[in-house]
């Protein structure tokens, strides 16, 4: 192995500046629980590490006064956790973040590395998705902001161009009627890679009809998908036995899942239909909650 | 010898373990941790292969690179003749073990060693072995057990002569035994209701945290000195001493403190390689596997398939049992078959019994040990069946194992007639447990399953020093991997009477202290206990004589009780007892340092029992399994330490429950391993398992001075059924194969419905 330049930038500017000079490959550490694994495991070998945590925009979470919220990429899951706003508001999306890995991993495990790391599993990603979440990016030509889901291209490949990075992620105000969950399914209870993951973001009006819905899968395609079919399934209904079987072969039928030591084609595809079920079910229910 | 009735002051409490702060705290060196100046690295080229031809091997261009000191390859080693050994408990083929360690012809499985390199850096090592150049020529490979034993199969080793089987062509069976007792056609004559089953287990790492580490230092004049993480430091020395052609008094061997082994530590993989290198290049080198080689090179246990047949009348007795239970391998014989078969109905008191075994050869690692080799697999196959034979019969499980409980008196189908055993004690309580009566909810099931386990003695040494304040040092020669050390210091206060805070127990290196077979077979407090109990009589012998010499009395007119010398009766005299301490101060006076020793090869272990209860939960549309409850009942003998007995019956079920459910090798097409690490080899995490409430049964072994039966692997044997019938309560389907992981388990929920709705 050679030897690694590590960089600690202040300023979004600095950070910029460095990508883009860098000469070999330059990676962006934020919580560092994907990168340093990677690096042990000699799956990366940089010539630059550039650790964002020093710029105070990455590492702050704000309500902001329209009720949205502003969440740094390198703010970690444990810290979201411990806020009784996001938590309240969103908590599909919480749960997503908060369950990554284990209370050691969920003192780093940021929204920026999950979503950059690119893994079709990524657990936050799904709930990111449904919530109508979107990215800064910051990066030589300036800013741009675009949704989640299209951030990741294909397995361990994002959009970002040389010198950018993720800064920050915008969530909405939580929605009248609004709910939102996440569900995965691991062999075990944690410590695991989603074989399959669920994120779903509904709004119901006073009769409990669904008025909007967004349907995230996640491990189930090369990128996590938004399944506009299941979401039409739903929507207009009461959440009737009808609407959730619809919504359980729409969900099916969008998987595109590859057979490998994690899961079956067959059982992925299964899986997602029932964890699209339960999401939708408890989501409905916190939309009821109000 | 029978087991004494008194009161104890320290057997049975729950003491410090001596080792514990300097594990919290993490000063304990454990293998890794051990360095020396002057140290070089070693690092292994493994196979990417299956199995394959070696054409040959160029090393030059690695031997080339700057920092490089010297490369290894099976030339390196001279071969050794195919022949049985006596080592320990069971016999080596030391042919087989320099293939092991360094592949020769062939290589195979994926991982298997084909040259080591030491250099001065890790890195410079590991470019290194990317210069070497490896021709093979790819043969096709078996993974499968029943697939290796068809005709047709590619065979890993055609000059291999099978073991009690009898064949002209080339197989991949190395071995067949056979148990029999009474006439089983009788038997299923006898019988109402006969039933017959195949089932499966996979292959399953003993999953210790610590990968395998050494470092070997070798002197100019041909000393040898090892370092290593190991289960018995007078194995690693005589085989590294047979691989290497050294005299054995040139080998001294410390073991370090372990983290884990389960059976997996009992064989060498690092520590001949690192002894060449070092001897070669003339300075320390140091060696640690990776998790992915641990996973890819070190042996798990065996897996298996298996057919058995169980016969009984309408009334529950059991007439008859058969049984064919056949074992992978890996790359060379040795699967534990024949423990296997003697195990699988052993709880049992049944007339009529035949079970036989087949140890298969196939392109995997070589197995190792892992608590109760074999048995857990073929109890699975029995447990299962001995369940679904209690739901034939419309009996309750354990009313069932009860009426055909093996008792005191009752001959063994391996052979043996059990001694005092508490096998039915442990039906009694799981029956009356609350646990058994507990309501269950939907989708929840309960699951019953017992297990046995022979354990052993083996050869032992130990030495008791009295120091001159009093204290004492007990030295032993087995690495300590269940809390041994602070069960053999307890035993040692209560025969001295002594604080058990003043008797420090050490684990001797092999220059220390006399041979001691490994840790394993759950020998340690059994075996070793008792010479460290023998030695400290010994010195409490040596302090009476010294307590004789003072009062100027015979011997014979002292006794020891509770650390005093006193008068054996007022006719030897009147005298003030003499404490310990006294005695140890004046010792120079006396006659010298008094130091009590004890070596001898124990027999006499007496076997385990045990019955474990499960309760599951199926989500019925993910396949997934949660274990709510689980209780485990074990005749324990005498717990000197109940809090590690405790220990061990929880991580035994632990490790059974993991077996049971997630944890397998993932091949792919080619025979490479596919999950070579914790996160897809699935060993349960702790917020898997609800907590294990262990309950003892004390049945005291007779043929022990404190009654201590091994406690350590029984308590692996009975959990793969138990989980298996909980699953089959709460579902109605019954897993033939493991594990029930939640895809395995969907698909056959979801056969069995389609199955139901045609009906
Ligand atoms: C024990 C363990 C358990 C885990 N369990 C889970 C789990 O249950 N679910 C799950 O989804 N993941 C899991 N992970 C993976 C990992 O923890 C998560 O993906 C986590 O969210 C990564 O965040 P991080 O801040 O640590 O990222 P880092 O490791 O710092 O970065 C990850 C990648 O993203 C890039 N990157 C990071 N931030 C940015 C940015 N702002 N802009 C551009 N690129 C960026 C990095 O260069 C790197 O390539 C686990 C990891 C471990 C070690």
């Amino acid at each position: 192995m050679e030897s690694i330049e590590f960089e600690k930038p202040e300023t979004v500017d600095q950070a910029v500046a460095l990508l883009q000079g860098a000469s070999g490959n330059a990676k962006i550490l934020a919580g560092g629980t994907d990168l340093l694994v990677q690096l042990r495991a000699q799956m990366l070998e940089p010539s630059v590490i550039i650790d964002i945590k020093h710029i105070e925009e990455t590492r702050k979470l704000t309500k902001n006064s329209d009720g949205s919220y502003t969440i740094g990429a390198a703010v970690a899951g444990a810290e979201a956790g411990d806020r009784d706003d996001i938590t309240k508001d969103w908590p599909g999306v919480i749960e997503g973040w908060e369950l990554i890995g284990s209370t050691q991993v969920q003192g780093r495990a940021s929204l920026g590395g999950n979503l950059c790391n690119a893994s079709p599993a990524g657990d936050s990603v799904p709930a990111m998705v449904a919530a109508g979440m979107t990215v800064n990016i910051a990066g030589p030509n300036g800013r741009r902001t675009i949704p989640v889901e299209d951030v990741t291209v294909a397995p361990g490949r994002t959009c970002l161009e040389k010198g950018e990075f993720v800064v920050s992620f915008n969530l909405p105000a939580r929605p009248a009627g609004g709910g939102d969950a996440y569900l995965r399914l691991i062999p075990r209870t944690e410590m695991d890679i989603a074989v399959v993951g669920c994120g779903v973001a509904i709004t119901l009006d006073d009769a409990g009809v669904v008025k909007t819905a967004k349907i995230s899968l996640g491990a189930v395609a090369a990128t996590v998908l938004v399944v506009e079919d299941a979401a039409k399934a739903i929507i207009g209904t009461k959440l009737d036995a009808d609407a959730m079987s619809a919504l359980d072969a729409a969900c099916q039928a969008a998987c595109k899942p590859i057979d490998d030591k994690r899961g079956t084609i067959e059982y992925r595809t299964k899986i997602a239909g029932v964890l699209a079920r339960r999401a939708v079910t408890i989501a409905a229910e916190r939309a009821g909650e109000k | 010898m029978s087991s004494e009735r008194r009161e104890y002051k320290w057997v049975g409490t729950r003491q410090i373990r001596p080792d514990g702060h300097d594990k919290v705290t993490g000063r304990a060196k454990f293998g890794s941790d051990f360095s020396l100046s002057g140290m070089i690295h070693g690092r292994v080229l493994r196979s990417p292969h299956a199995h394959a031809l070696i054409k040959s091997i160029d090393t030059s261009k690695a031997e080339a690179l700057p920092g490089v000191k010297a490369v290894i390859t099976s030339k390196d080693f001279k071969d050794q003749p195919s022949e049985l050994k006596p080592a320990g408990e069971g016999m080596v083929n030391y042919r087989d073990m320099t293939r092991n360690v360094m592949a020769r012809e062939k290589v195979l499985y994926d991982g298997h060693a084909v040259a080591a390199v030491a250099a001065t850096t890790v890195e410079i090592a590991e470019s290194a072995l990317k210069l070497i150049d490896v021709k093979y020529e790819v043969l096709p490979h078996v993974i499968d057990v029943d697939e290796a034993m068809k005709d047709g199969s590619p065979i890993l080793d055609d000059k291999m002569i099978p073991i009690g089987y009898d064949t002209k062509n080339p197989t991949n069976i190395a071995k067949h035994v056979e148990f029999s007792l009474g006439d089983t056609d009788e038997g299923f004559a006898a019988a109402d209701v006969v039933i017959e089953r195949t089932y499966k287990t996979e292959s399953v790492h003993q999953g210790y945290i610590e990968p395998h580490a050494v470092v070997a230092s070798v002197s100019e004049d041909g000393q040898a000195q090892i370092w290593c993480c190991t289960q018995g430091q007078f194995m690693v020395r005589t085989f590294v001493g047979q691989l290497l052609g050294m005299p054995t008094s040139s080998i001294r061997v410390t073991p370090s403190e372990i983290g884990g082994g389960f059976g997996g530590k009992t064989v060498v993989y690092l520590e001949p390689l690192a002894t060449l290198l070092s001897s070669k290049v003339g300075k320390p080198v140091k060696m640690i596997m990776t998790r992915e080689e641990v996973f890819r090179a070190s042996g798990p246990t065996s897996g298996g398939s298996m057919d058995f047949k169980i016969g009984a009348t309408n009334e529950g007795k059991i007439t008859a049992v058969t049984g064919t239970v056949r074992l992978l391998a890996g790359a060379f014989p040795g699967a534990p078959v024949a423990p296997a078969c003697m195990c699988a109905v052993a709880p049992y008191d049944i007339p009529n019994v035949h079970i036989q075994g087949y140890d298969v050869l196939v392109n995997r690692p070589k197995v190792a040990a892992y608590r109760a080799p074999g048995a857990p697999i073929s109890a699975f196959g029995a447990e299962s069946i001995v369940d679904e034979l209690a739901k034939e019969l419309g009996m309750d499980p354990l009313k069932l194992r009860k009426l055909n409980a093996a008792k005191k008196g009752t001959k063994a189908a391996y052979g043996p007639t059990f001694r005092d055993i508490g096998y039915e004690e442990t039906i009694d309580l799981a029956m009356d447990h609350d646990h058994y009566k507990a309501p269950l909810g939907p989708n929840q099931g309960r699951g019953v399953a017992s297990g046995f386990w022979f354990n052993i003695g083996g050869e032992s040494s130990a030495t008791v020093n009295i120091n001159e304040d009093g204290t004492a040092v007990v030295i032993s020669g087995n690495p300590d991997i269940g809390g041994s050390r602070a069960s053999l210091a307890m035993m040692a206060a209560e025969e001295l009477g002594i604080e058990y805070s003043d008797v420090r127990p050490i684990i001797g290196d092999t220059a220390a202290i006399g041979y001691n077979f490994l840790t394993g077979g759950s020998r340690v407090t059994f075996a070793t206990g008792l010479a460290v109990v023998e030695a400290a009589k010994d010195a409490v012998r040596q302090l009476c004589e010294r307590a004789a010499k003072i009062w100027e009395v015979d011997a014979d007119g002292v006794v020891w009780d509770d650390g005093h010398a006193k008068p054996a009766s007022s006719n030897v005299g009147e005298f003030e007892p003499l404490s310990l301490a006294a005695l140890a101060a004046q010792a120079a006076k006396t006659g010298g340092p008094i130091c009590g020793h004890n070596a001898q090869n124990v027999q006499g272990a007496g076997p385990g029992f045990a019955t474990h209860i499960c309760d599951v939960e199926v989500d019925p549309e993910t396949g997934n399994v949660s274990v709510l409850r689980y209780t485990a009942v074990q005749d324990v003998g005498r717990a000197i330490h109940p809090s590690y007995v405790e220990g061990q019956i929880q991580g035994g079920a632990v490790q059974g429950i993991g077996w049971a459910l997630n944890e397998e090798y993932i091949y792919s097409s080619n025979g490479t391993l596919e999950n070579t690490g914790f996160l897809d080899y699935r060993i349960p995490v702790a917020s898997d398992m609800p907590m294990i409430e262990a309950v003892m049964v004390e049945c005291p072994n007779d043929r022990h001075p404190y009654g201590v039966r091994g406690v350590g692997e029984v308590p692996l044997v009975p959990p793969l059924a138990a989980v298996a019938n909980a699953v089959e309560n709460a579902t109605g389907v019954r897993m033939e194969a493991l594990p029930i992981s939640p895809p395995r388990l969907l698909a056959a929920l979801d056969s069995s419905n389609i199955k139901q709705a045609a009906e």
